[in-house]
C-alpha cells in the first residue's frame, strides 16, 4: 500500500517537462539535450497511466530493496527508487537520488537544534564522487532556497517546511514534528534535483556534497549582507510602482495564482479538520465496544451477540486508525506543499513584477530625456533580454508546475477515495465475517 | 392489596364477536411503522395463545401527534402534543380492519394509565412509557419537547407501549385500559374513582421495608441487582453511542465542505475542472447521507432505552415482595410477642419487659379477673393474628409465583428483542458501509479522471 501510494508520488514529482532550459545569467549553462530526451521520456510516462504498470514495475525490484535499512549501498528512498525504475530503459536521465534521514540532535552552549544525515548517490561526471553523505540542519536549507531564488527569480523554487508550527506546539522538537519535516524536506530536495534547472545548480552541488566546515566557507562569498539589503529596498520599491503593464498571459496567472491560493487553503483546512474529526471519532469508538463486553457479563443469553457487537466496534477502530494514517500520510502533506507553493507562486510573481518595472522605469527615463541617453540605450537593452528571459523562464516552469500540480493532486485525492473504500471494505467484510453464523441473511 | 387474578368487575366485557386469534395478527401498527419488540410477543408460544388476551381481535395504532393549547390545572395556557389512538377490529373474513375508535390522548393521561397499572397489577412488570424528556441527546437532536423529530419518536414510543400492554396476557384484560382505547370523556375520573391513588403503596414504607426485611425471596434480591445492573449498562452504552454518533456526523459534515470548494475551484481548471466538479458531488452526496444513518440509528436507541425503562418497573415488583414479605415479618413477629406474652400471664412468669408488668411490680398486682379478662383478649387476638398470618402467608406465595411467571415471560421478551435489536444494528452498520463503498468508488472514479 505504502510502495503504491509513493509510486503514484514519484510519478507526478519526477517528470522533467519538455520545456526551454531557462538560461538566467549566472546559471551553470544550459542542459544539453535534455529537451529532446525528455519530450521521448514524456511519451514512455503517458503510456504508463494505469496504477498496475507502476505496481508491477516496483515489485520487480523489491528484492533489492529493504525499506528500512538506509546503508549507503543502494538507492533506499522508495522515491528515488520509483523514479530509477520507472525510467528504467533510459537510466541516464535519472542521475540524482537524493534521502532525509537520521535526525540527530545537537547541543551546544548557546543553542539546541537538529541536523538530518543527506545522502546523495549521482553519476554525473560533474560530481567528483558517486556517493555524498552530508549533515545539514534546516538553516543550511534556508541558505540554498535563497540562493536558489537569487539565481532565478522567476523560477517556481520548491516551497521548504515551515519553521514552527504556530498551533498545537508545545515543543519544537517532538517527534511528529521532526518526522513531517524530514519529509518536508526529502521532498524538497527531490524536487530541485527533477527540476531541469535548478539540479544543475553549483549551490545545490555544494550543498549536497560539501563537508559542515566547507559549506560555511562557501557561505561567505558571495554578495554581502549589505548589497542584499540593498536588493529588498529596490525590490520594495520597484512593486510600490505597481503592475502597470503586465502582459495578458502573465495577468491570467496571476488571477489563477490568486484563486488557487484561496481554494488550496480552504481544502487544507478541511482536510485538516476531518483529521481532527476523525481522530475524535476514534477516541469514543475505543471506549464504545468494551462497553457491550461489560454487558455481556450480565446477559447469559445475549454474551454471542454482545460480543458480535464488540468485535464489530472494534475491527472500526482499528480501521479508522488506518484511514487516519492514510490521509495524514497521503493528503495532508501534499495539500499542504501547495498552499506553500501558492505563496511561493505569488513571490515569484511579484520578482516578476519588479523585473519588468526595472526596465519599465528605464524606458520612461529615455523617453522624458533625463539623463544619459547611450548608458539607458544599453542599459534598456540589457534589460530588454533580462526581461525577455525572465518571462520565458517562469512560462516554461509555469506548465512544469500546472502539470505536477494537477498530478499530485490527482494522485492525492485519489489515494485518499481509495483509502476511504478500503475503510468501509474492511467494515462490511469484518462485520459480515462476525456475524455469519448469526444472521442468516447476510 | 390486590393479586392476579384481577378483581371481576374490571375484566373486559365480553364482546358478541368472534373469539380470539393468534394475538400477534391482532398487533399490526397501521401506519406501517415497525413497533419493536411487540411483533415477535407469543409468535410461537403455545400457551399464550390459549389464553385469549382480546375477546376480539385488534390493531392499536398511534397515529398522529397534533399540537394543542388548553388550559391547565392552574388555569394557565399551556402547549401540549394530543396523540391519536385509533383502534380497528380486523374482521376475520375478509381481512379488512374496520375503524371501531378513535381518540385523541396526551402524554399524562398515559402516565395515569401507567401508574394505575402500577398499583393493581404490582406483581407484572409493566411495560414503560417512553421518556417524558430526551435523554442522551448528541447535539444534533434537539432536546425540545416540541421538536417534530422528538414527537414523531414519543409516538412510536406510545404506540410500543399501547401494544406492549394489549399483548400482555394479564393487562390486556383491564377494563381501564380498554376505555383509555375507547371512552375519550371522562376517562380520567374514571380511573380516579377506582381510588387507586389511595391504594399506592407510599414510597417511605417501600423503602422502609427494603432496609428491614429480613428475608427475601433470594431471587428478587438477585433481580434487583440485575436490573441496577441492566440500567447501569444501558445508560453507559446509550452515553457512549450519542458520542459516538456527534463525531461520525462531524466527519461526514466536513466532507461536504469539499464539495463547495472543488465546484468554485473546478471553474480556473481547464482539464482538471470536470473531474473536480462530479468529484464534489459525491462528496455532497456523502455529507448527507450521514443523516438518514443516524435517524435509524436513533430508533435503535430508543429500543435500547425501553428496556432501560423496564428496569424501572423490575424493581418496582421487587419492592412490592419486599414490603409484603416485610408485612408479613412484622405481623409474625407481633404474634409471636402476644403469645408469649398470653403465655406469662397464664403462668404468671415475667420473661419479657412491659408496662404492664412494671406498673404491677409498682403498683401491686391485678386481681385474677382483670388477668383473665386480659388473657381472654389477647387469645382473641391472637386468633385474629394467626388467621392474617394464615392469609398474608398464602398472598405472599400466590405474589411470588404470579410474579415470578411475569418475570420469566419478560425474560424471553427481553432476550428477544435485544437479540434482534443488536442484530438490526450490526445490519444498520453494515449497510452503512455499503453505502460508503459506493460513494467513494463514485469519488475516485472521478479524481481518477482529473
Amino acid at each position: 500500500m505504502d510502495g503504491e501510494r509513493r509510486a503514484s508520488q514519484a510519478l507526478s514529482s519526477g517528470l522533467p517537462e519538455g520545456g526551454a532550459g531557462g538560461e538566467s545569467p549566472g546559471d551553470g549553462g544550459p542542459v544539453p539535450g535534455s529537451s529532446g530526451s525528455s519530450a521521448l521520456l514524456q511519451a514512455e510516462v503517458l503510456d504508463l497511466d494505469e496504477d498496475e504498470d507502476d505496481l508491477e514495475v516496483f515489485s520487480k525490484d523489491a528484492s533489492l530493496m529493504d525499506m528500512n535499512s538506509f546503508s549507503p549501498m543502494m538507492p533506499t528512498s522508495p522515491l528515488s527508487m520509483i523514479n530509477q525504475v520507472k525510467f528504467e530503459d533510459e537510466p541516464d536521465l535519472k542521475d540524482l537520488f537524493i534521502t532525509v534521514d537520521e535526525p540527530e540532535s545537537h547541543v551546544t552552549t548557546v543553542e539546541t537544534f537538529i541536523t538530518y544525515r543527506i545522502i546523495t548517490k549521482t553519476s554525473r561526471g560533474e560530481f567528483d564522487s558517486s556517493e555524498f553523505e552530508v549533515r545539514r540542519r534546516y538553516q543550511d536549507f534556508l541558505w540554498l532556497k535563497g540562493k536558489l531564488e537569487d539565481a532565478h527569480p522567476t523560477l517556481i523554487i520548491p516551497p521548504l517546511p515551515e519553521k514552527f508550527i504556530v498551533k498545537g506546539m508545545v515543543e519544537r522538537f517532538n517527534d511528529d514534528f521532526i518526522e513531517t519535516r524530514r519529509k518536508a524536506l526529502q521532498k524538497f530536495l527531490n524536487r530541485i534535483a527533477d527540476h531541469p534547472t535548478l539540479t544543475f545548480n553549483e549551490d545545490f552541488k555544494v550543498f549536497l556534497t560539501a563537508q559542515t566546515w566547507e559549506l560555511s566557507s562557501h557561505k561567505k562569498q558571495g554578495p554581502g549582507l549589505l548589497s542584499r539589503m540593498g536588493q529588498t529596498v529596490r525590490a520594495v520599491a520597484w512593486s510600490m510602482r505597481g503592475v502597470k503593464s503586465r502582459p495578458e498571459e502573465f495577468m491570467e496567472m496571476n488571477n489563477f495564482i490568486e484563486m488557487f491560493s484561496q481554494k488550496i487553503n480552504l481544502i487544507d483546512k478541511i482536510s485538516q479538520r476531518i483529521y481532527k474529526e476523525e481522530r475524535e471519532y476514534f477516541d469514543e469508538m475505543k471506549e464504545y465496544g468494551p462497553v457491550h463486553i461489560l454487558w455481556s457479563a450480565t446477559e447469559e443469553d445475549l454474551v454471542d451477540t454482545l460480543k458480535s457487537v464488540a468485535s464489530c466496534v472494534d475491527k472500526c477502530c482499528k480501521a479508522t486508525e488506518k484511514r487516519m494514517s492514510g490521509l495524514s500520510e497521503a493528503l495532508l502533506p501534499v495539500v499542504h506543499e501547495y498552499v506553500l507553493y501558492s505563496e511561493i507562486l505569488m513571490g515569484v510573481m511579484k520578482r516578476r513584477d519588479q523585473i519588468q518595472a526595472e526596465l519599465d522605469s528605464k524606458v520612461e527615463a529615455l523617453t522624458s530625456k533625463k539623463a544619459d541617453t547611450d548608458l539607458l540605450t544599453e542599459e534598456i537593452g540589457k534589460l530588454e533580454d533580462k526581461v525577455e528571459c525572465a518571462n520565458n523562464a517562469l512560462k516554461a516552469d509555469w506548465e512544469r508546475w500546472k502539470q505536477n500540480m494537477q498530478n499530485d493532486i490527482k494522485s492525492a485525492f485519489t489515494d485518499m477515495a481509495e483509502e476511504n473504500i478500503h475503510y468501509y471494505e474492511q467494515g462490511a467484510r469484518g462485520s459480515c465475517l462476525t456475524w455469519n453464523s448469526q444472521i442468516p441473511v447476510l | 392489596m390486590e393479586q392476579a387474578p384481577p378483581d371481576p368487575e374490571r375484566r373486559l366485557q365480553p364482546a358478541p364477536l368472534e373469539p380470539l386469534g393468534h394475538p400477534d395478527a391482532g398487533l399490526e401498527a397501521v401506519v406501517g411503522e415497525e413497533v419493536e419488540g411487540a411483533r415477535d410477543e407469543g409468535s410461537g408460544d403455545g400457551t399464550m395463545t390459549e389464553n385469549n388476551f382480546w375477546l376480539k381481535k385488534i390493531e392499536i395504532s398511534v397515529s398522529e401527534a397534533e399540537k394543542r393549547t388548553g388550559r391547565n390545572a392552574m388555569n394557565m395556557q399551556e402547549t401540549y402534543t394530543a396523540y391519536l389512538i385509533e383502534t380497528r377490529s380486523v374482521e376475520h373474513i375478509d381481512g379488512q380492519s374496520v375503524l371501531t375508535d378513535s381518540l385523541w390522548r396526551r402524554y399524562s393521561e398515559f402516565e395515569l394509565l401507567r401508574n394505575y397499572l402500577l398499583v393493581y397489577y404490582p406483581h407484572v412488570v409493566v411495560p414503560p412509557l417512553p421518556e417524558k424528556r430526551a435523554e442522551f441527546v448528541w447535539h444534533k437532536l434537539s432536546a425540545d419537547n416540541m421538536d417534530p423529530d422528538f414527537v414523531e419518536r414519543r409516538r412510536i414510543g406510545l404506540e410500543n407501549f399501547l401494544l406492549r400492554v394489549a399483548s400482555h396476557p394479564i393487562l390486556c384484560r383491564d377494563k381501564i385500559f380498554y376505555l383509555f382505547l375507547t371512552q375519550e370523556g371522562n376517562w380520567k375520573e374514571t380511573v380516579n374513582e377506582t381510588g387507586f391513588q389511595l391504594k399506592a403503596d407510599s414510597r417511605l414504607k417501600a423503602l422502609n421495608a427494603t432496609f428491614r426485611v429480613k428475608n427475601p425471596d433470594k431471587r428478587f434480591t438477585e433481580l434487583k441487582h440485575y436490573s441496577d445492573e441492566l440500567q447501569s449498562v444501558i445508560s453507559h452504552l446509550l452515553r457512549v453511542r450519542a458520542r459516538v454518533a456527534d463525531r461520525l456526523y462531524g466527519v461526514y459534515k466536513v466532507h461536504g465542505n469539499y464539495g463547495r470548494v472543488f465546484s468554485e475551484w473546478s471553474a480556473i481548471e481547464k482539464e482538471m475542472g470536470d473531474g473536480l466538479q462530479s468529484a464534489g458531488h459525491h462528496m455532497d452526496v456523502y455529507a448527507s447521507s450521514i443523516d438518514d444513518i443516524l435517524e435509524d440509528e436513533e430508533h435503535y436507541a430508543d429500543q435500547l432505552k425501553e428496556y432501560l425503562f423496564y428496569a424501572e418497573a423490575l424493581r418496582a415488583v421487587c419492592r412490592k415482595h419486599e414490603l409484603m414479605q416485610y408485612d408479613l415479618e412484622m405481623a409474625a413477629q407481633d404474634l409471636a410477642s402476644k403469645k408469649q406474652q398470653c403465655e406469662e400471664l397464664a403462668t404468671g412468669t415475667v420473661r419479657t419487659f412491659s408496662l404492664k408488668g412494671m406498673t404491677t411490680k409498682l403498683f401491686g398486682q391485678e386481681t385474677p379477673e382483670q388477668r383473665e379478662a386480659r388473657i381472654k383478649v389477647l387469645e382473641e387476638q391472637i386468633n385474629e393474628g394467626e388467621q392474617q398470618l394464615k392469609s398474608k402467608n398464602l398472598e405472599g406465595r400466590e405474589f411470588v409465583k404470579n410474579a415470578w411467571a411475569d418475570i420469566e415471560r419478560f425474560k424471553e421478551q427481553k432476550n428477544r428483542d435485544l437479540k434482534e435489536a443488536l442484530i438490526s444494528y450490526a445490519v444498520m452498520q453494515i449497510s452503512m458501509c455499503k453505502k460508503g463503498i459506493q460513494v467513494w468508488t463514485n469519488a475516485k472514479e472521478c479524481f481518477s479522471k482529473m
